[in-house]
């Protein structure tokens, strides 16, 4: 067995009404996604501030994914239009600043979609292992 | 050198506080050195005659002043705009902010201010900064006078000055000016062009020297809530961290973001900066992805204008897409 391996550590913030659904499906149908990924469930995609991002980071994440309806399905009519053009403008900024643009993701999964759920949880967290940890977006104070 | 002369400013603010238009005038007064000009507060002609100043240091952008200085009493208040203010000043009235009703706005025409810090690099023990057939003189007390190109100790927001047009006013003293042409990207994109390490060492150098004096919070027109995320004592991040980097990149990212699509790009918080971080690439990128992604907007140009961060349409871009893009032009 190998000793120091990595195991990221992945937030995931999904939206209650799909995303989140999307999820139980995956577990009802028995399909693997990492352990490592921890959900977060919030009412609407558009609930997630910028600052939730980053202090998922600094809280010690190594990547942060945010799972919301497909545009047009969103429960509350409008929200995931707001969070799509939020997290265009904030990943941008996030690439220009020079941290690894692998790290965040935006993904829309529908109550029907566990398998796409679990499919993406895969390679986001492979992808992730691939980079390594979170450096440049830590904070020192919140390691343990 | 400023277009108008400092005696007609006096004398429109003396003209209009005599004839009861308005009973305050917000200007600017000197401060402890010549390039040091400070906002203030005038209410009589004598106050105006021994305090008030005009020179090429009058960069203060007055519309979040106006906001705190009608709040204060029912009459109306004078306020100075160079046409780049007047943005912020129609984007705070965008925002219902203070009531129109309330101010008075005298347009005055601007040649660009200079920039003390860059003047700083070429002398020191500076007492006073004049002009001279289009140069800049600064008397020092060590080396007698210097003589330095103005283009060369122009603010960097006024080197790449975006309009010299007011966009609101009730009097304009001098001349219309017109919208310009800007190059105020071109250090955006020179930074996109770098490697990711590359833009990752330049922002670590960079913020690293941010002290969190949260003058770029203070001065900045767009941020006017009366209760700050960055306040917050339980955040980790409403003080200078001195054992790590999180906290300086948390507080500039979460300050660019939340002017986004109400950052007008006047410049104030750079100007303002004691460590001389160009905070202004920050806002310069959210204003630049902005008319990439959702179509040409400029905060301020006219009141009551949507702002892309408040509207959607269907057809919008991935943020998957949004960093693609940003790669292609690398």
């Amino acid at each position: 067995m190998q000793v120091n391996e990595f195991k990221p550590l992945i937030v995931a913030f999904c939206c209650n009404w799909c995303s989140y659904a999307g999820a139980d499906l995956a577990g009802n149908n028995r399909l693997n996604y990492p352990a490592e990924v921890k959900i977060v469930r919030v009412p609407c995609s558009c609930r997630v501030n910028p600052m939730f991002i980053l202090r998922a980071f600094q809280k010690g994440a190594d990547g942060v994914i945010l799972c919301g309806c497909h545009p047009g399905d969103c429960h509350y009519t409008s929200g995931n239009y707001y969070t799509r053009r939020r997290m265009a403008l904030l990943f941008s900024m996030l690439d220009y600043l020079g941290i690894e643009k692998e790290r965040t993701r935006v993904e829309w999964v529908s109550a029907a979609e566990g398998a796409k759920f679990a499919a993406t949880m895969n390679d986001f967290v492979e992808k992730v292992i691939s980079l390594g940890e979170n450096k440049r977006l830590e904070d020192l104070r919140c390691k343990k | 050198m400023q277009e108008i002369k400092r005696e007609d400013l006096i004398a429109k603010a003396a003209q209009l506080l005599a004839d009861g238009t308005v009973d305050r005038v917000i200007g600017w007064k000197k401060g402890e050195f010549d390039y040091d000009v400070t906002p203030a507060v005038f209410t009589t002609k004598e106050e105006l005659e021994n305090e008030f100043v005009w020179n090429d240091f009058c960069g203060a952008n007055f519309s979040k002043y106006i906001k705190k200085e009608a709040e204060k009493s029912e009459s109306k208040v004078m306020a100075f705009l160079k046409p780049c203010d007047t943005y912020s000043f129609n984007q705070l009235l965008t925002e219902y902010k203070f009531d129109r009703e309330k101010v008075y706005v005298v347009g005055v025409p601007c040649n660009g201010m200079l920039d003390d810090s860059k003047i700083k690099e070429s002398a020191s023990g500076i007492s006073s900064v004049t002009e001279e057939n289009g140069k800049v003189v600064v008397d020092t007390l060590y080396d007698g006078k210097i003589t330095l190109e103005r283009a060369d100790v122009l603010a960097e927001r006024c080197a790449n000055c975006k309009s010299k047009k007011h966009a609101a006013y009730d009097e304009l003293l001098g001349t219309e000016g017109e919208v310009l042409d800007s190059k105020r990207f071109d250090e955006v994109e020179k930074l996109e062009k770098m490697t990711p390490d590359e833009r990752f060492a330049f922002w670590q150098n960079e913020l690293s020297r941010c002290i969190r004096c949260n003058a770029c919070r203070n001065i900045c027109p767009a941020c006017t809530c009366e209760k700050c995320v960055f306040d917050n004592p339980a955040s980790g991040v409403e003080n200078k961290a001195i054992s790590d980097s999180f906290e300086e990149k948390m507080f500039h990212i979460i300050r660019a973001f939340h002017v986004v699509g109400r950052c007008t790009d006047c410049g104030e918080c750079s100007r303002v900066c004691p460590q001389n971080i160009p905070l202004h690439l920050l806002n310069r990128k959210f204003i630049k992805d902005i008319n990439g992604f959702y179509g040409e907007y400029q905060a301020g140009a006219e009141v009551g204008s949507r702002a892309p961060i408040v509207d959607y349409t269907k057809e919008d871009l991935e943020p998957s897409e949004a960093v693609e893009r940003g790669e292609e032009n690398a």
